[in-house]
């Protein structure tokens, strides 16, 4: 059983999420999540078109098509290896970051071509925020920390204190921080340095949140909680998780797409897009035989 | 080996296996023998440190403890020996040390993040890597050369010939590459991770840097910069070339600002003259002012040891 | 539905402006350094050639260095710096190389973060120093006990000054190098019932070999380029005359160097003898720049192999 978080404010309906000990998967995959009614009637938040992605001569994706809903939860899943850190980094354009990495095909983030000429990468990055496998708080105070990207979009100094309050309430770390907001947030636990993480990428209130693997790094109590503030936080921002675990896949997200490594027609190694469906479907009834023996266990 | 079959066969293998077990100390020559040489050796290195200080205490003695504030603020005069003094040397030192930090701190940690954070990869790059490398290398009176043809003749109008801002960008130059591999080291001791993490909430490259990584980076690189300007402290020949007066100078009526452009002399180098010159009485200014010299040098390097240890990052 | 188009991704401008700025100006510092170098070979180079241009061959080969006679023996000067950097490996190498094995393979972590900054503190000592501590202790104290008769300047007292500088540079290439043989490889020496001391000559040592090498090159090059102890314990007079024992005193091409730089005042008259300096200049240049890149090449590849 896990605690409530008692998040206040906010009218949010508070939904107390158990992590179901029956180890059927299609039983979490059917009760987990908040899904709407029809997971694909919502707008389109990124539509995702033939996109391959390089990095130098390696073809690390090839020919991925999907699209990503607004409010909801959409994981990725798939063995190591198959390029879905890399997908997940496209969305806000961090491979820019690295030298050779180049992408084909578009992405369009609410209609706009996220990789045209035009286009600001530092603002894509405001807007679509990021949080780490590994937590990587700034070596400053925990305030700090919050408060670096608000000050870089211009809140001014008044209000700071208050975005950063706010931001920490929402990851539910308000409370055990609020009275040394000053300490070194290197002294805050495993846990505790991830929830810092997402309040401050939270803090510039982005648009979506892009999770890459955040609790294969956390104990399993630090990893329930981050999992139960990821289904709050899901109304207000929508959320794109990469996970390794197929259970955390199967009780939070509300679409899920499969990755797998597969030959192209050079003989080399790049990953592709399986299947992508609603997490039930793809859980309980998957198309793609692949799909079912990933699932199933047969294969890693 | 034989197979133990009797309970006394037993017995007697079981000794002496537990007897080869035990490797006794005396049975180990050679490898005590190795070690201490090893001990010796390293030892050799730091005793000569105190061998060092104690002789030129002790050869400086009459001086330092006859006349110790005479000899520090006295000028160097070729008269009498027993009047000289290494104060010019010492004002000189520490106006070329600011010179040098002024020229080579900011080119160094720029060219420095330059490298790290920028152009990694490209063949710029790489040439100026490989040509800083190359530069901390040269022997330092080369650089005394470059100083004396392109400081102090083609660039005498900035720096009025042989003058202490001459002496600076001499030495800016020869210290500028240490400067460049510590910084770089020091930058890129900063984990990845926080670039990603600073990029990821949206910050342009120079927000990442001026907010996240260089103040992450800063004690490491002061630390580097400290020690390379106490080397600089400690330098003669490229200021010799550029002509550190090597005689008797006389600041006459110039106020401070005046003795930049006019003639100078450093600490390193009035040791040189006074070990130039005969008698005993210069000996032991040598060895006083040698003294002198080492403390200075000695308090400069254990301040930035100890603000390296003190501060030292944990990542 | 809310859309955007492209144009509306942009971040404030006076935030990209700062941005480029600071580009184009950490650009700038590096070609600083650049600049720098090519500024050293061209005042070398033009002078030295005029020198190597006008210099009878004869003046090249004669009884010793005497620039204001027109006598340019270069052979002089580069014996005595052989053999005063010979001796100061000598000096350098065992001490510095245990040390460095001693503190890399068998000291105790205490122990190490006291040696380790004194080795750092004994490479702060200036050159004057030891050129003042050669005469005053290493001739008269140490070296007449073992000679009878030894000049009182003589290239073994600057032999021996050089080689304590250079221990520390010694000490910490080659501790780098131990430092990145993996643990594993002693792990299995040890595992196979090898002592202490079998490890580190048979296995690490060899390991690190070539980033020892490149320790003792790099030395040697900058005993070939240190000016103050030769000039003040060899004899820095300009002259030199041809001379073979280490016993008796005699220029470097740094001394000679540091002698004509000495007198640029007086020397202006007799060309030759000016440009000389720029001759030596360019020689040493070039005998160090040659060691330095074979020594970072050898550490470079060091370093990649592990």
């Amino acid at each position: 059983m896990v605690e409530t978080n008692n998040l206040n404010e906010s009218a949010r309906e508070e939904k107390k999420t158990t992590i179901n000990l029956d180890p059927t998967i299609s039983s979490m995959a059917a009760s987990g999540g908040e899904s709407t009614s029809d997971p694909s009637a919502a707008e389109v938040i990124f539509d995702v078109e033939k996109l391959d992605a390089f990095y130098g001569d390696f073809k690390a994706l090839s020919n991925v098509s999907l699209q990503v809903y607004k409010s909801q939860v959409t994981a990725f899943i798939g063995p190591s290896g198959c390029g879905k850190s890399t997908f997940l980094r496209c969305f806000n354009r961090m491979n820019d970051l690295i030298e050779g990495a180049r992408v084909e095909g578009t992405i369009k983030y609410r209609g706009a071509d996220l990789y045209d000429e035009e286009v600001d990468p530092v603002e894509v990055r405001r807007r679509i925020g990021m949080v780490f496998q590994k937590p990587n708080p700034f070596p400053k105070s925990i305030f700090e920390n919050v408060a670096y990207g608000p000050r870089l979009s211009g809140v001014k100094k008044s209000k700071l204190a208050e975005t950063v309050e706010k931001s920490l309430r929402r990851s539910a770390l308000w409370d055990e921080v609020k009275d040394r907001l000053s300490a070194s947030a290197y002294g805050l636990s495993g846990g505790q340095q991830q929830r810092l993480c997402i309040a401050r990428a939270i803090a510039v209130q982005p648009d979506v949140v892009l999770m890459d693997e955040p609790c294969s790094a956390l104990d399993p109590i630090a990893t329930a909680r981050i999992e139960e503030l990821i289904t709050e936080l899901k109304s207000e921002y929508t959320i794109v998780i990469v996970t390794h675990n197929m259970q955390q896949a199967a009780r939070m997200s509300d679409q899920t797409a499969f990755f797998s490594v597969a030959l192209d027609s050079h003989g080399s190694r790049t990953g592709e897009l399986v299947e992508f469906d609603k997490t039930e479907t793809i859980f309980t009834n998957p198309n793609d035989s692949r799909t079912e023996a990933y699932i199933t266990g047969r294969v890693g | 080996m034989r197979l133990a079959s009797s309970p006394a066969d037993i017995a007697i293998q079981t000794a002496k296996t537990r007897q080869s077990l035990q490797r006794r100390p005396q049975a180990d020559l050679p490898g005590t023998l190795f070690k201490w040489l090893l001990i010796s050796f390293t030892g050799f290195a730091i005793a000569f440190l105190g061998v060092l200080v104690v002789v030129m205490v002790n050869d400086g003695w009459s001086v330092l403890s006859g006349r110790l504030s005479g000899f520090l603020s006295n000028g160097f005069s070729q008269r009498s020996a027993q009047d000289a003094g290494v104060w010019q040397g010492i004002v000189g030192s520490v106006q070329i040390g600011i010179a040098t930090a002024l020229f080579a701190i900011p080119v160094g940690i720029a060219t420095a993040i330059y490298l790290v954070e920028y152009a990694t990869g490209g063949w710029f790059a790489r040439a100026v890597e490989l040509n800083v490398r190359n530069l901390a290398g040269v022997p330092s009176i080369v650089y005394g050369l470059l100083g004396l043809t392109v400081f102090v003749k083609t660039l005498d109008g900035f720096t009025q010939g042989k003058t202490v801002i001459a002496g600076g960008l001499t030495l800016a130059a020869m210290v500028l590459p240490i400067i460049v591999i510590t910084s770089v080291e020091a930058l890129k001791a900063v984990p990845q991770g926080i670039r990603e993490a600073a990029y990821g909430v949206g910050a342009t490259k120079w927000e990442v840097l001026s907010r996240q990584i260089l103040p992450a980076a800063v004690s490491t690189i002061l630390t580097g910069t400290v020690l390379s300007l106490a080397r600089a402290l400690g330098e003669a020949a490229p200021l010799i070339l550029v002509g550190a007066a090597t005689g008797f100078i006389s600041f006459g009526d110039s106020n401070f600002l005046e003795t930049f452009t006019g003639p100078f002399t450093a600490l390193p180098v009035l040791i040189f003259n006074f070990a130039r010159q005969p008698g005993e009485d210069w000996s032991a200014n040598a060895a006083a002012a040698s003294v002198v010299i080492l403390i200075l040098v000695l308090m400069i390097n254990g301040a930035a040891l100890y603000f390296r240890n003190r501060f030292e990052k944990k990542w | 539905m809310t859309t955007i188009s492209a144009e509306e991704l942009q971040t404030a401008s006076g935030r990209r402006l700062r941005s480029s700025l600071a580009r184009w100006m950490f650009l700038l510092a590096s070609a600083i350094t650049i600049l720098i170098s090519g500024l050293i070979i061209w005042t070398i180079a033009s002078e030295a050639w005029t020198f190597a241009s006008q210099v009878a061959a004869d003046q090249l080969q004669t009884i010793g260095w005497f620039p204001r006679r027109g006598m340019f023996d270069i052979g002089t000067l580069i014996l005595n710096s052989a053999q005063i950097a010979v001796v100061s490996m000598i000096v350098a190498v065992p001490s510095g190389l245990g040390a460095a094995i001693y503190l890399s393979e068998y000291a105790h972590p205490r122990v190490r973060r006291i040696m380790k900054p004194t080795l750092e503190l004994l490479a702060s000592v200036p050159s004057v120093v030891l050129g003042v501590f050669a005469i005053s202790f290493i001739t008269p104290v140490v070296l007449s006990k073992f000679f009878d008769e030894i000049n009182f300047f003589n290239k073994l007292a600057a032999g021996i000054g050089v080689g304590l500088l250079v221990i520390p540079l010694i000490a910490s290439i080659s501790e780098d190098a131990l430092r990145a043989v993996p643990r594993d490889l002693r792990e299995a020496s040890a595992g196979l019932g090898a002592r202490k001391a079998t490890t580190a000559i048979r296995v690490v040592i060899p390991a690190a070999l070539s980033g020892l090498m490149a320790a003792i090159i790099v030395g040697f090059s900058r005993a070939i380029g240190e000016t103050m102890v030769v000039t003040i314990a060899s004899g820095g007079g300009d002259t030199s005359l041809f001379e073979t024992s280490i016993k008796e005193s005699g220029g470097t091409v740094t001394s000679a160097m540091a002698a004509l730089g000495l007198g640029t005042d007086q020397v202006a008259g007799n060309d030759l003898a000016f440009q000389s300096l720029y001759f030596l200049g360019a020689l040493l240049f070039i005998i160090t720049l040659v060691m330095n890149m074979l020594g970072n090449l050898i550490v470079r590849r060091m370093q990649e192999r592990y």
